[in-house]
């Protein structure tokens, strides 16, 4: 049986329509959103940190799950990028009077939305709204359920272009609770494109899904062992709101055994550099002295992220799809 | 109705004898009164001419929900659903709203069901009160007024005890049971079936254990208890393989496979199509080489349409939010042409997995063509080619994994009781 071929996130001549998932960017459009990034980042460090782009175009942050870095770094971007930006917590209105999600979008459409930026806690739901959507409204991912968290892993991309240039001689780990984590789908996704062959994915059996090795990572269930001489760590959260019971005896007996500290960082690379995505829990995941230490660019991403978005934001707007005339 | 009638220059298939062949049917009294030469003097009221069309017994399926009780008015387009598919014997399990757990529900629904003037209705009874697992049904004032077995719907009741006496207690009338070979605690929140897909798209996965442990716990309970059982709707190939061990063993055991098991794999859930999430869970090329091959040995009896009609508004929302199911009752028969053309399967055997088997399994004796049998048949096109639009079923519900996709067969007669009741426009 029959099973779509061409990726719904990009347009007929295979440009950034929307923004969905890493999986299915080729290698040249994700260069293409970094080298983009490259010219927005001297935006945010000059006195009017403003660029005319998306002048008189509607942003909507449609966060259907709680966030606040991922929200407030995509409206700074919009803003940069002088879009009108409407912030709406559907979390706490429409869904909450039973409104269906695409009714909601819908009406926010009626209201000349050009772009969503949707959080929601089910997988798959921003290509719902990709399917739904008439064809001049773009849709950009911010997180969904497990599945992918596409701007995250781009501006991973940014920091560890930055830090170390080229990626296929990269030795890269990532480390915690892959199986719950979107982060760590979108990280995988977006490092294999672009030419890493050496990926660990670290975590106890009952963090790791299965099939991992198919995405062309090697499984590893020693921190040690994940960690030997790699030049990038990956730390994830361990989100608690996510666990559903029996995965884990306690975050202390975690800690203990994949928790990043000073010491366990010496089976890694004397230049490595550690990353997460935040928020961070210290002393669960990760140690504060590593957090805060020489090998840490935790706060850097973020900086990063704000131009890696501002991109994403440029690049999807200026797609033109067939059909697509505004009404 | 007694009306006489004739099928000629049909190609007549009879998976219950083996019978192929050119060959006329006689029908007097809503049954069949002969193949081949009609008696001397039968002049038939009605001749329908199936010149290139197939003729062959009413498909029967072991598991078509027509969402009565529960959704009032649902049942006559499921009806017509079944008719338009050359269906003419149902079995509709008990997970309506409220489950058919009572007499008066399963009178209700039958009664229903004759107005209705659609395939025949074999009701499924629950096992247990409000398909709860907790308290046995009343099985044998339920068979009584109609109920062919005993089901336990969505999964294994928690309590094995309830299970254990639930059996014991169904053993003593010689009743039936139909279980789903479904551990809950293993499916937990999961919405598709374990794989590189499942880890890839993020969605919470439901472990092939889900099944095995399941079977391993029914065949245990039934070594004790001693009860026919139907396994209803295997997913994996592991599953198969301890069906097929259960029946080398010598237990009372039969077993069915949905018809979307049989053509489809976790690979075509796409991005995240929800017209793909199905109960059981889709899963892997393996698994669909593993049913065909249970199917082609004899390890899986029949195959049903598991049709499940499911609201729009239930089905257009995110995968893991959308309702279970799909409407596939106008599906079916075309979708076993399919397989019996890819398999290389002889039509006649293909279409036993949907006539013969599961009559045989209902304990009734439709699905097959004989003289002094019920008149049920499908007169079908095996050339005629369609598009799958779900928007033009019968069914309420308007979703199919194959939607937009073509189709080879195509119901053109179907009847019950030597009544036809569906006709297609040509």
């Amino acid at each position: 049986m029959q099973v779509l071929t061409r990726s719904p996130q990009l347009n007929s001549d295979g440009g950034l329509h929307h923004l969905l998932s890493i999986a299915e960017l080729p290698r040249p459009l994700i260069e293409r959103i970094l080298t983009t990034a490259d010219g927005f980042i001297a935006v945010g460090t000059r006195e009017v940190k403003s660029v005319p782009l998306l002048r008189g175009r509607s942003v909507f942050n449609l966060f259907f799950e709680n966030s606040t870095r991922t929200r407030t770094t995509f409206e700074i971007a919009a803003k940069r990028l002088s879009a009108d930006v409407y912030n709406l917590n559907v979390a706490a209105s429409s869904t909450a009077k039973g409104e269906s999600l695409l009714d909601t979008i819908d009406n926010l459409t009626a209201m000349q939305a050009d772009i969503f930026v949707v959080r929601h806690a089910q997988g798959g739901a921003p290509y719902l709204i990709a399917r739904h959507v008439a064809p001049h409204v773009h849709v950009v991912n911010a997180g969904d359920g497990r599945h992918a968290h596409p701007t995250q892993a781009l501006l991973d991309l940014y920091t560890i272009r930055h830090y170390k240039g080229a990626f296929e001689p990269l030795s890269v780990a990532i480390v915690g609770d892959i199986l719950n984590s979107r982060v760590a789908r979108s990280d995988i996704d977006a490092l294999r494109t672009m030419g890493v062959t050496d990926l660990r994915a670290v975590g106890p059996l009952t963090l790791l899904p299965a099939g991992l090795e198919t995405m062309g990572v090697r499984v590893c269930t020693r921190l040690e062992e994940g960690l030997r001489d790699a030049d990038v760590v990956i730390m994830l959260r361990l989100q608690n709101e996510r666990m559903r019971g029996a995965l884990l005896p306690s975050a202390a007996e975690y800690f203990r055994n994949y928790g990043l500290t000073p010491q366990a960082l010496r089976h890694a690379r004397p230049d490595c550099i550690v990353m997460h995505p935040g928020p961070m829990n210290r002393g669960v995941e990760i140690d504060s002295a590593v957090a805060d230490g020489p090998h840490s660019v935790i706060l850097p991403q973020v900086s990063f992220g704000i131009a890696v978005r501002m991109a994403v934001l440029s690049m999807v707007a200026s797609s033109q799809q067939e059909g697509a005339q505004r009404a | 109705m007694s009306l006489t009638l004739a099928i000629v220059n049909g190609r007549v298939i009879d998976p219950a004898s083996g019978l192929d062949a050119p060959c006329d049917i006689a029908i007097a009294d809503g049954r069949i009164l002969a193949l081949g030469a009609p008696p001397a003097g039968f002049a038939p009221q009605r001749v329908v001419d199936a010149r290139g069309l197939v003729v062959a017994p009413g498909l029967v399926d072991l598991c078509a929900r027509m969402r009565e009780p529960g959704a009032e008015g649902a049942l006559r387009g499921e009806m017509r659903a079944a008719l338009a598919g050359g269906v003419t014997g149902l079995a509709c399990p008990p997970d309506t709203d409220p489950p058919l757990d009572e007499p008066g529900l399963v009178r209700m629904l039958r009664q229903r069901s004759r107005e209705a003037a659609g395939a025949r209705l074999y009701p499924l009874g629950a096992l247990t009160a409000g398909l709860a697992g907790q308290a046995l049904a009343e099985m044998h004032t339920l068979a009584q007024v109609g109920c062919v077995a005993f089901c336990q719907t969505a999964a294994l009741p928690a309590n094995l005890g309830t299970l254990l006496q639930a059996l014991r207690y169904a053993s003593t009338f010689d009743l039936p049971v139909w279980l789903r070979p479904v551990d809950a605690s293993l499916v937990g929140d999961g919405v598709a079936g374990d794989g590189p897909l499942a880890s890839r798209l993020g969605l919470p996965a439901i472990p092939v254990v889900a099944e095995t442990v399941a079977l391993h716990t029914i065949f245990e309970l039934q070594r004790t208890a001693g009860t026919r059982i139907h396994i209803c709707r295997l997913s994996s190939a592991e599953g198969v393989a301890l069906v097929r061990a259960a029946k080398r063993e010598g237990l009372p055991v039969t077993a069915d496979v949905s018809v979307q098991h049989l053509h489809l794999v976790d690979e075509n859930i796409g991005y995240y199509d929800s017209n793909c999430r199905l109960d059981p869970p889709l899963r892997s090329a393996q698994d669909r080489a593993a049913i065909r091959a249970g199917l082609a040995d004899g390890t899986l009896d029949a195959v049903c349409s598991d049709h499940a009609p499911v609201s729009q508004e239930d089905k257009l929302l995110p995968f893991g939010e959308a309702r279970a199911g799909a409407s596939a009752l106008e599906t079916l028969l075309p979708l076993i042409l399919a397989w019996a053309q890819a398999q290389a399967v002889p039509l006649v055997r293909a279409l036993g997995a949907v006539t013969a088997a599961p009559a045989r399994i209902l304990g009734e004796d439709t699905g097959m063509l004989a003289p002094g049998r019920k008149a049920d048949l499908v007169v079908f096109d095996p050339q005629a080619s369609w598009t799958v639009q779900p928007e033009a079923f019968h069914s309420s519900g308007h979703n199919s994994p194959f939607a937009g996709q073509t189709m080879t067969g195509r119901v053109r007669y179907t009847l019950v009781g030597g009544e036809v009741r569906f006709e297609a426009a040509t």
